[in-house]
């Protein structure tokens, strides 16, 4: 690693006030350029045909171009703006108004080439496309934090002749020639994977050009300590946390129920650029300093706001989708202890959420079910569920957890598969009659507590919440259990250890602490909680069955896409699992409109996410301590005491 | 051997081993080692580099099954159990600082508690009164601790981020976090400044004054002189004299296994080891 150093200067050298103001104008006539037309036809999806009335994507250039102007006019310490960027970095506003470009050029092009030609854009599209740019322009001129130099890797020469012998396959691939030279037998494979000579070129060129623009732009980050904050009464902080998780809920309403491909890529977008940019302005760390203040308000808000959801849609689709968003985040919760507190690699953990599941529908009274006539009621089978999962989770913790290392996420990944294919052989033909087999549990009746009837929709006053804002409601009450759970055991004598175990079994060991022990503890309170979100997935879902616990797969939840919400949200947090496995659900299930290449796609989104924010979304306590104590220099080893020693 | 020659009115052992072998294959790194540490007594452990002195500690804490011989503390069999030695009432620090460097240096010396308290899992989850009682005197305790090694300033700061002096006086806080009756200090000055040296000094002398005895690698010879009512010699996993200042010195064996070679004080920092 070598240290970087940093400057503060424009990219453009612009006068001062003409950056700004190309900002502001640019920002302005994209937000703008929301209430005009963008295309006159209404084959585009969402309809942009408006004038006054914006529609989608138009919502998403209007949030961007607003957000530019009010970091621009913060920026410049405008009395009452100032608490947006307490930073006093303008990298904020260059992101936002990148954010704001990408949402309109990507609209213009997608309109462009969807309805095949330039003249299918109305001015709106124009206006939008030339707002945004001039915004980014203006804000190139504004001083920015930057990187002094920037290590260029090289790309190798024959990567171009790789690219470009690519690039002429593909074009006489599509004139024959080329395909005339592929034997018969590969023809069809060649011909269905077209794609790929299109995609190295491109990939290898966008490489390029990706290394050019970053040594150009050379955007770095300059750590300064944010002034302290100007003290606001507590009932107004308590106010501004509120505010936040509204439009938090705003935020993620939008892309939960954004109904056409293009506009939830367009929010991705927004959401990407708008996230590095409130980054950069400070206000992210400003609000974690107020949600740590009052911590039980937050999570009080963070609950209602997930709780409100279900009231805010009038459909069912988008509500079961956030239902099984908790029962995957939550279960990641849960993995969370095992992996980020304990520090245990566990790739076989979905088959603990099976196991609740299976043990749930059990005893559920559905009619597949080999104990027929038993009907618990729910709290009983969720315990069950539990209960299950726990003697699961030690009976493979005991021989296992002596191991350390790969050899554990080994030996688990073996054991998540033989669960699978276990329930898969317990169908009284190949092995014992438990399960059903590959038809698994089917029609488990709804839950029904205290006469209130799950399966049904019920009023509340002027909304009607259905059946599966019932199991969102009830799940999230699992959610809370969860989070209570781990909060207080993280913080705990047991959770240290973990954590210390996690750092340096040997020295843990050498402090008195069992490792065997503390991690079987770990282990069997992990299966525990995916138990007992089991439990409320086979009610969900109306039916268990040996497919939908897989190592990896399309669909969450699975292990390992498990693992990555609790590496990509923030190993040992809370909030960092939940929001990773809210994305991780949601961007594979809002990109089936690419079909083939949607896991393609979504792999291309880890590997950017890694690249950029590799400590997590929601870097932990810990790591943010680091983060405020980068000025106490860690002084190195014992190299230079040699000479001290000498005169021993 | 040399006889022992420890204050007349001899003090309860604390910890007694005899004929510690470890083999490791072929090599022999600790040979039929006797050493008894007293009730007070700080005693020295010192011998050029490879002779085994950090292998030996390893065998008394239990990081190693010694091959042969047998370690009692307090007239006890210790098991060999890293945890179960610390939990009978030896701590221990190492050669290069193992701290749990992610964790505030508050942490740190609570992990230490571990063995002094017991609330597990559930007490944990439901937290009643009983539960914060102990919690709060176990953070008490450490924070006195952190008093007494003078970290007290930084008890919120990652063990990460402390100055290499501090870190080594917070692996000794999370030792005695343990209640040990017998401290075991690996080079506890390796890396430090004459004035760091100097008040490590202090500090071994105050944990003596708690009634807690020490046994302490050193190379720094002027360091060990100062600080130890006795020193053991360890040369080629053999102990060669045993004694007070001058018998040590005295020795020419040692003068000739140690002393008149090049000190090998030089090239510590390159060592690694447990
Ligand atoms: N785990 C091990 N496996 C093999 N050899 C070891 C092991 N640990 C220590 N040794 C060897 O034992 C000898 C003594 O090492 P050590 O106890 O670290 O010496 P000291 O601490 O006195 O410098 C060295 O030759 C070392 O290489
Ligand atoms: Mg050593």
């Amino acid at each position: 690693m070598t240290t970087t150093s940093h400057e503060t200067t424009p990219v453009l050298r612009l006068p001062g006030t003409a950056a700004l103001a190309a900002t502001v104008a640019g920002g302005v006539l994209a937000a703008a350029s929301a209430a005009m037309s963008w295309t006159w036809t209404d084959a585009f999806p969402g309809d942009l045909t408006y004038y006054g009335s914006p529609a989608g994507l138009q919502w998403l250039a209007l949030a961007g171009g607003l957000l530019t102007v009010l970091l621009a006019l913060a920026s410049r310490a405008l009395p009452g703006l100032r608490r947006l960027s307490p930073s006093g970095s303008n990298n904020g506003v260059l992101f936002a108004a990148l954010g704001t470009l990408a949402v309109c050029w990507y609209s213009v092009i997608a309109i462009t080439v969807q309805l095949d030609g330039l003249v299918n854009l109305d001015p709106g599209g124009w206006v939008s496309a030339v707002g945004s740019l001039l915004a980014v322009v203006g804000a190139l001129g504004l001083p920015l934090d930057r990187r002094t130099a920037v290590q260029q890797p090289a790309v190798a020469w024959w990567w171009y002749l790789v690219a470009a012998v690519a690039a002429v396959l593909r074009y006489g691939l599509g004139e024959g020639w080329a395909l005339n030279a592929v034997p018969t037998g590969v023809r069809p494979i060649v011909t269905e994977n077209l794609w790929f000579f299109v995609a190295l070129p491109a990939g290898i060129v966008g490489f390029k050009l990706w290394l050019l623009l970053n040594a150009w732009l050379r955007i770095g980050r300059i750590e300064r300590p944010l002034p302290a904050a100007r003290a606001l009464p507590s009932w107004a902080e308590i106010l501004v946390i509120t505010a936040v998780f509204a439009v938090g809920l705003g935020v993620v309403e939008f892309g939960i129920s954004t109904e056409y491909g293009e506009l939830f890529i367009g929010f991705l977008l927004l959401v990407v650029f708008g996230t590095a940019a409130l980054l950069s302005s400070g206000v992210i760390a400003r609000l974690r300093e107020l949600t740590v203040r009052h911590r039980a308000v937050t999570t009080g808000a963070a609950f209602a706001a997930a709780g409100a959801f279900p009231f805010t849609q009038s459909g069912e689709t988008y509500v079961l989708i956030g239902a099984n968003i908790l029962i995957f985040a939550t279960v990641a919760l849960g993995l969370n202890v095992v992996v980020g507190l304990a520090g245990l690699l566990d790739l076989g953990y979905v088959a603990f959420l099976g196991v609740g599941a299976y043990a749930a529908a059990l005893v559920s009274g559905s009619p597949y079910s080999v104990f027929r006539g038993v009907h618990v009621p729910f709290p009983v089978a969720a315990l069950i569920g539990a209960l299950a999962a726990l003697v699961f989770g030690v009976v493979i913790g005991a021989p296992t957890l002596r191991l350390r290392g790969d050899y554990l996420a080994i030996v688990t990944l073996g054991f998540g598969e033989i669960f699978r294919i276990g329930m898969n052989n317990l169908d009284g033909k190949s092995g014992p009659s438990l399960t059903n087999g590959p038809n698994g549990i089917a029609a488990i009746p709804d839950v029904n507590l205290f006469g209130f009837d799950f399966g049904q929709p019920h009023d509340f006053g002027p909304v009607q919440l259905g059946k599966f804002g019932n199991y969102l409601l009830l799940m999230l009450v699992v959610t809370a259990i969860v989070v209570v759970v781990f909060g207080r055991v993280a913080n705990s004598r047991i959770g240290r250890a973990w954590v210390a175990i996690r750092e340096d079994e040997t020295a843990a060991e050498a402090m008195g602490i069992n490792g065997f022990r503390v991690k079987l503890i770990a282990f069997a309170l992990g299966a525990t909680l995916a138990g007992l979100a089991g439990a409320v997935q086979a009610h969900v879902s109306g039916a268990v069955s040996p497919d939908q616990y897989q190592f990896a797969g399309p669909v969450p939840p699975n292990s390992a896409f498990l693992l990555a919400a609790v590496i990509l949200g923030g190993m040992g947090t809370i909030s960092g699992p939940l929001v990773g496995a809210a994305l991780l659900f949601l961007i594979p299930a809002k990109l089936q409109f690419l079909q083939s290449y949607q896991l393609l796609a979504f792999g291309i989104a880890l590997i950017l996410l890694m690249r950029f924010r590799p400590e997590g979304l929601i870097p932990n306590r810990r790591q943010q301590l680091e983060f405020h104590e980068a000025d106490v220099p860690a002084q190195g080893g014992p190299v230079d005491d040699a000479l001290t020693k000498a005169g021993a | 051997m040399t006889t022992d020659t420890a204050p007349a009115p001899l003090a309860e052992p604390v910890l007694e081993a005899s004929g510690v072998v470890m083999r490791f294959g072929g090599l022999t790194a600790v040979n039929q080692v006797d050493l008894t540490v007293r009730q007070g007594e700080i005693v020295g452990l010192i011998g050029p580099n490879g002779a085994g002195k950090t292998t030996f500690f390893n065998c008394l804490t239990g990081l190693y099954v010694p091959t042969e011989g047998t370690v009692t503390y307090k007239g006890r069999v210790l098991p060999p159990k890293p945890h179960l030695v610390t939990e009978a009432g030896i701590a221990r620090t190492f050669q290069n600082i193992r701290l749990f460097s992610n964790m505030t240096v508050l942490e740190n010396v609570l992990v230490g508690r571990h063995t002094r308290t017991k609330e597990g899992l559930f007490s944990a989850i439901l937290r009643g009164p009983g539960y914060r009682r102990a919690e709060q005197e176990s953070r008490e305790r450490a924070m006195e601790l952190l008093e007494f090694c003078g970290l007290a300033a930084k008890s919120e700061h990652l063990a990460r981020n402390l100055p290499y002096g501090e870190q080594r006086k917070l692996e000794i806080a999370r030792a005695l976090a343990s209640e040990p009756g017998l401290l075991l200090l690996d080079e506890p000055t390796a890396g430090m400044n004459p004035q760091e040296t100097r008040a490590a000094e202090e500090l071994v002398f105050a944990i003596r004054d708690l009634g807690i005895a020490v046994l302490v690698i050193e190379h720094d010879m002027k360091f060990i002189f100062n600080l130890c009512d006795r020193t053991a010699v360890l040369v080629q996993g053999q102990k060669i004299v045993e004694g007070d200042r001058e018998t040590v010195q005295n020795d020419e064996r040692v003068v000739a296994a140690y002393l008149g070679e090049p000190l090998e004080g030089t090239t510590t920092a390159t060592e690694a080891d447990q």
